[in-house]
């Protein structure tokens, strides 16, 4: 491994805090995303492999520490889906600028967060987070 | 004086020989994963149960099918586009590098075409 600084280069950059979190914050909800993948596809797979399957694969999903996960996934999902949509508006070389950007970033946790207690409501858990 | 060739120079491709493909279908899938992920999340939010039968009549409708398909595919791409990008970055090591993507993209085929499959097989009635 080279001693030169490798990407990603943390230490040359100033990072105030607000543009550090949404940042990672993406990347960790993504993650956080694909592995939801993986449930989705195990559901969908229990699902074709019939009635036995699928209730099998219910006992599991139905666990109480998945709860849990399910809150996770829907905090993953808001953040994810309106920090993408911010992006893609950054794409088009608008909303660069510090004053936008910070706004932007107010925006974005406003409304991921009113869209995980909506989609949280209706999925009949608890306000996300809660166990 | 630029050392690049004429040809490479039109081509715009870089180094990598890929250009901003990478970038470019991480933005397409992400822009159709906009309306499709918020399709997924409501429908299964508005299903009245979740079990077998009415996921079952859910699922065998053609555009569910249709739309579910699509979903698994775009988000299996929109993942491995990503994760590929996390791992370029936080897993140092030519050799670990390498082997993490290919183990990573060989996942993704696996769960893209599982998704897949499931939902054909319901969809053409063979689900027992």
């Amino acid at each position: 491994m080279p001693t030169r600084p490798l990407s990603p280069h943390l230490s040359v950059y100033k990072m105030s805090r607000y543009t550090l979190a949404t940042s990672i914050l993406n990347r960790l909800t993504g993650v956080a995303l694909s592995t939801g993948q993986l449930l989705l596809v195990y559901w969908l797979m229990a699902v074709a492999g019939g009635a036995r399957a699928q209730a099998q694969a219910a006992r599991l999903l139905a666990l109480p520490v998945m709860k849990l996960v399910y809150a996770a996934l829907i905090v993953a999902f808001c953040y994810h889906l309106v920090a993408g949509i911010r992006h893609l508006i950054w794409d088009t070389a608008r909303g660069l600028e510090r004053p936008q950007s910070r706004r932007s970033a107010w925006l974005v946790a406003v409304i991921s967060v009113v869209l995980m207690l909506i989609v949280a409501y209706s999925a009949g858990l608890a306000p996300a987070g809660a166990p | 004086m630029s050392l690049r060739s004429p040809l490479g120079r039109v081509l715009g491709l870089g180094a990598a020989k890929e250009g901003v493909h990478h970038w470019w279908v991480q933005r397409l899938t992400a822009v159709a994963l906009v309306p499709l992920s918020i399709w997924f999340v409501v429908s299964l939010l508005a299903l009245p149960s979740l079990d077998h039968a009415t996921v079952i009549a859910w699922m065998s409708q053609s555009w569910t099918a249709l739309l579910l398909i699509v979903f698994v595919l775009v988000v299996t791409r929109h993942s491995q586009l990503g994760v590929r990008v996390v791992v370029e970055d936080y897993v140092h090591g030519a050799g670990a590098k390498t082997l993490t993507l290919v183990v990573v993209g060989f996942a993704h085929v696996l769960i893209g075409a599982a998704g897949v499959f499931a939902v054909l097989k319901v969809a053409c009635g063979a689900a027992p």
